[in-house]
């Protein structure tokens, strides 16, 4: 599977998350926001978290308009998979690519621990290994989580099984509990919890692994 | 030619930084403080006969996002 990890100027999750997907066995490319491109056969693309460009205006703002941002649309308007975790989440809801928004935290604080998630949906390339209704830990870090949208679109993401996570234990204030979901197509994928940190024995928890190993399971072919 | 914008989250969502803004004002005894709402300024500086049309696009486009927030502009 080849993979590409966009690099935004605040990105800090960038390699984590290439690690993650090497250790899986995808074939991972780091491409800089300036690129206009994706290189070819791409099958899919990870944004990661940080802060790109400082979250000046609003958290993934001007990250969804930078010009690998364009392409990364071209990618997923062809059916391209594509996932952002943490700041990804909101650039790629920034990009109009998933629906909502993620406002600050209802708490106000920044928040950074493991925290325990519900697998709300296995009909998706990122979740088919776990089973349904599943408790897994995955660590949160961030200060703009707090996911909204208005309420036909809250009951559109239940309605067509679109809620991909939740939170157990909700920590932000985000409606419906939702900590990550899907795009009409299932396959794009925004989650403000880092699998990627919960990948390997070293990290003290491997739930996240599950996610990787689904993705590229489901894209490459048998 | 100058704009200002002024972008506000929309009525009904969740302010949680007015909030606390609302508390502290409370706190600090000002009593009657019934809601405080936050938002932000962005002062542009623009080539003379920018229309306005231009600036709304520009709002749309990056400086607002309309899922959750709502803009007004001045021309000065």
């Amino acid at each position: 599977m080849k993979a590409a990890v966009l690099v935004f100027p605040g990105s800090n999750c960038d390699r984590d998350m290439a690690v993650a997907l090497r250790q899986s066995g995808a074939d991972v490319t780091m491409v800089w926001h300036k690129e206009t491109s994706l290189p070819e056969g791409l099958d899919v693309v990870g944004v990661p978290g940080g802060f790109s460009y400082g979250d000046y205006l609003r958290c993934g703002a001007i990250a969804a308009n930078s010009p690998i941002t364009q392409a990364l649309k071209v990618h997923v308007e062809r059916g391209g998979y594509a996932f952002g975790i943490c700041n990804g989440f909101q650039v790629l809801t920034e990009a109009g690519l998933l629906p909502g928004a993620l406002l600050r935290n209802a708490g106000l604080k920044y928040i950074c621990k493991t925290t325990p998630l519900t697998v709300a949906t296995t009909d998706s390339a990122y979740t088919s290994t776990y089973t349904k209704g599943q408790v897994i830990g995955v660590p949160i870090a961030h200060h703009d989580g707090n996911f909204t949208a208005d309420q036909s679109t809250l009951d559109m993401l239940d309605a067509e099984d679109r809620v991909a996570f939740r939170y157990a234990d909700n920590p932000n204030g985000s409606s419906h509990d939702i900590a990550g979901i899907l795009s009409a197509n299932r396959r794009v994928l925004g989650m403000m919890p880092h699998p990627e940190r919960a990948f390997e024995a070293a990290h003290g928890n491997e739930d996240g692994k599950g996610f990787f190993d689904a993705l590229v399971s489901a894209v490459v072919p048998a | 030619m100058k704009a200002r914008v002024n972008v506000m989250l929309k009525n009904g969502v969740l302010d949680p930084q007015g909030a606390a803004v609302r508390h502290a004002l409370g706190a600090m005894g000002f009593d009657g403080v019934n809601d405080v709402r936050q938002g932000k300024v962005i002062e542009l500086d623009l080539a003379d006969g920018t229309s306005e049309e231009t600036i709304k696009s520009m709002c749309e486009k990056l400086l607002a996002n309309m899922v959750i927030e709502s803009y007004s502009i001045e021309l000065a």
